[in-house]
């Protein structure tokens, strides 16, 4: 026997994301006690909650706080409100008719008619399949994230001497908390040439503890039968391939892997979303709306991004654009974005020709830049155009259309971000 | 006269400050930051480097086995493996929540030792 719910708006995830679009829906009309959270894990807070170092928060709130704390502050006010949530849930499906089925163990199956939904359910991390590194299968080699819970959630050190593979944030963070509580970091290796994460992640995490950081280098083989016991590192070409001798053997027990991010999109494939290839996120306009009506999308399932508080924001646009689309605001026409010339996407990636408010637009370069321009046209007219001393594939930027400029677009027409010459 | 060049470790913007010293070792500039942040953060670095410490107390009782904590200042950069024996020293009876002092002035640093995050 399913139970059936009716609620206005149905939120999939109750992390930084799904918190901040209830809370926004609501602070824009949508009735409490109609707004429904659904998280999968034993408490609101998503990934904030083993994200224990400092550094949230200073765009938000203008103070440095930890993740929990971060998350602790959105959980504070979700409790004041009548927004119901639902922990330990998982959602299984969403139908054409903004039908959600989720399941849990109290309630058995559950179907929600929703009169819109909004997608938060973050990000996973690229796991060791999708790197091909030869070798066998033993114990001992994780994603950082899942060292990340084991050291911080469940107080268990996985490993007391450790190679990193890859130069995220995550990876970086888990450097330092693993050197903090006895391990020995051997080496982070990363195959690029410049590193994936924050400068001063690289100064805190790795510089502070004299772990060093080589560039252009990677696993090729993990040793070991039943536990790791050690790897072989190898210096990588233009073309990423591992140069012949250049290999070296480095003992170990432990190997993380912080190797990038994946939006969490599984529900948003099942229903046939229109996905962009590059961010892996569903396609949006400015109120963060996806391809099928009335489901928006926000957070790191969205795209991934670099700061929490930029999650917080974004979410505030797509709660906001929930409670207009239930109030039974429609738009029609719609402009396109686009990035080139080392622009690798743009979010959002159409604009209602309609709004009239200025729209940020996010993107990501593909490379490392110096003393470049950022410049964005429609049609012949140039509606951006500032100079950049660094732009780095590891930091999001943003720039401003004015409500002005997008009240003369046509919808034949295209926004377009790109990187030109000072 | 000297200078150094530091990535500014206040947010995650990370600055690039150049600190400009004569030749006692006074500091005679600071540029390159964008906020008053850097500037406090980089004077510190080439004279008395400290950071902040996060980590995890022991928790019994509760729902987790551990809870988050951090030092509520910064504290000398050189201390942070000896304030890591006394945190891990340390334990915490259920219900914790964000703030409790789990140890007072640590290592004499002034700084306390405080949860951050509600364990029922």
């Amino acid at each position: 026997m399913t139970e059936i719910l009716n609620y206005d708006l149905v939120v999939v995830g109750g992390g930084p994301a799904g918190m901040a679009a209830a809370l926004a829906a609501k602070d824009n009309g949508v009735p409490e006690e109609k707004i429904i959270v659904l998280e999968r894990d034993v408490r609101l807070g998503g990934i904030l909650e083993q994200c224990i170092h400092t550094g949230f928060g200073l765009t938000y709130f203008g103070e440095e706080l930890s993740g929990p704390e971060y998350a602790d502050r959105f959980v504070k006010l979700m409790d004041e409100t009548k927004i119901a949530v639902k922990l330990n849930t998982m959602v299984l499906n969403i139908t054409k008719e903004n039908q959600v089925i989720a399941t849990n163990k109290e309630d058995g199956l559950i179907t929600i008619n929703a009169k819109a939904i909004i997608l938060a359910m973050g990000c996973r991390e690229r796991p060791r399949g999708a790197l091909d590194i030869a070798g066998s299968r033993p114990a001992g080699v994780m994603s950082a994230g899942q060292a990340q819970k084991f050291v911080n959630i469940d107080g268990y050190m996985p490993g007391h001497e450790v190679v990193i593979l890859g130069s995220g944030d995550i990876g970086l963070i888990m450097a330092r908390r693993m050197t903090l509580e006895g391990a020995k970091v051997k080496v982070v290796c990363e195959v690029m040439p410049y590193s994936g994460g924050l400068q001063r992640n690289i100064v805190q995490c790795l510089e502070d503890f004299d772990i060093p950081l080589r560039l252009s280098c990677t696993v090729i083989k993990v040793h070991g039968r039943d536990r790791v016991e050690g790897v072989t590192i190898a210096n990588v070409d233009d073309h990423m391939l591992p140069i012949p001798g250049t290999e070296e053997y480095i003992p170990c027990d432990t190997v993380l892997l912080s190797v990038g991010l994946i939006p969490e999109n599984e529900l948003s494939k099942q229903i046939d979303l229109d996905m962009d290839m590059i961010t892996r996120g569903p396609k949006v306009d400015e109120m963060r709306m996806t391809s099928q009506p009335g489901v928006f999308a926000c957070g790191n399932v969205l795209q991934v991004h670099d700061l929490v508080d930029f999650v917080t924001q974004e979410s505030q646009i797509a709660g906001k654009g929930a409670a207009q689309y239930i109030s039974g605001l429609r738009h029609e026409g719609v402009i396109k974005t686009r990035g080139q010339n080392g622009v690798r996407y743009t979010v959002p990636q159409s604009i209602n020709l309609d709004e009239k408010e200025d729209v940020k637009i996010y993107f990501r370069v593909g490379n490392v830049y110096h003393d470049k321009r950022v410049v964005v046209t429609c049609g012949d007219k140039v509606l951006f155009n500032r100079k950049k001393i660094k732009l780095a594939p590891g930091e999001m930027e943003n720039v401003i259309i004015k409500a002005a400029d997008i009240a003369e677009m046509t919808a034949d027409q295209e926004i377009v971000v790109s990187i030109e010459e000072a | 006269m000297t200078e150094r060049k530091l990535i500014c470790v206040a947010c995650p913007r990370g600055c690039p400050i150049t600190v400009y010293m004569d030749d006692s070792g006074e500091i005679t500039k600071v540029e390159g930051n964008t906020c008053p942040r850097g500037d406090t953060y980089a004077r510190a670095e080439v004279t008395h480097p400290e950071r902040s410490l996060t980590s995890t107390v022991k928790v019994t009782g509760g729902k987790h086995y551990v809870v988050p904590c951090k030092s509520s200042t910064a504290i000398p950069k050189e201390l942070l493996f000896d304030a890591m024996v006394e945190i891990n020293k340390a334990s915490i009876a259920a219900p914790v929540h964000i703030g409790d002092v789990i140890i007072k002035d640590i290592l004499g640093t002034g700084a306390d030792i405080v949860a951050t995050n509600e364990i029922d």
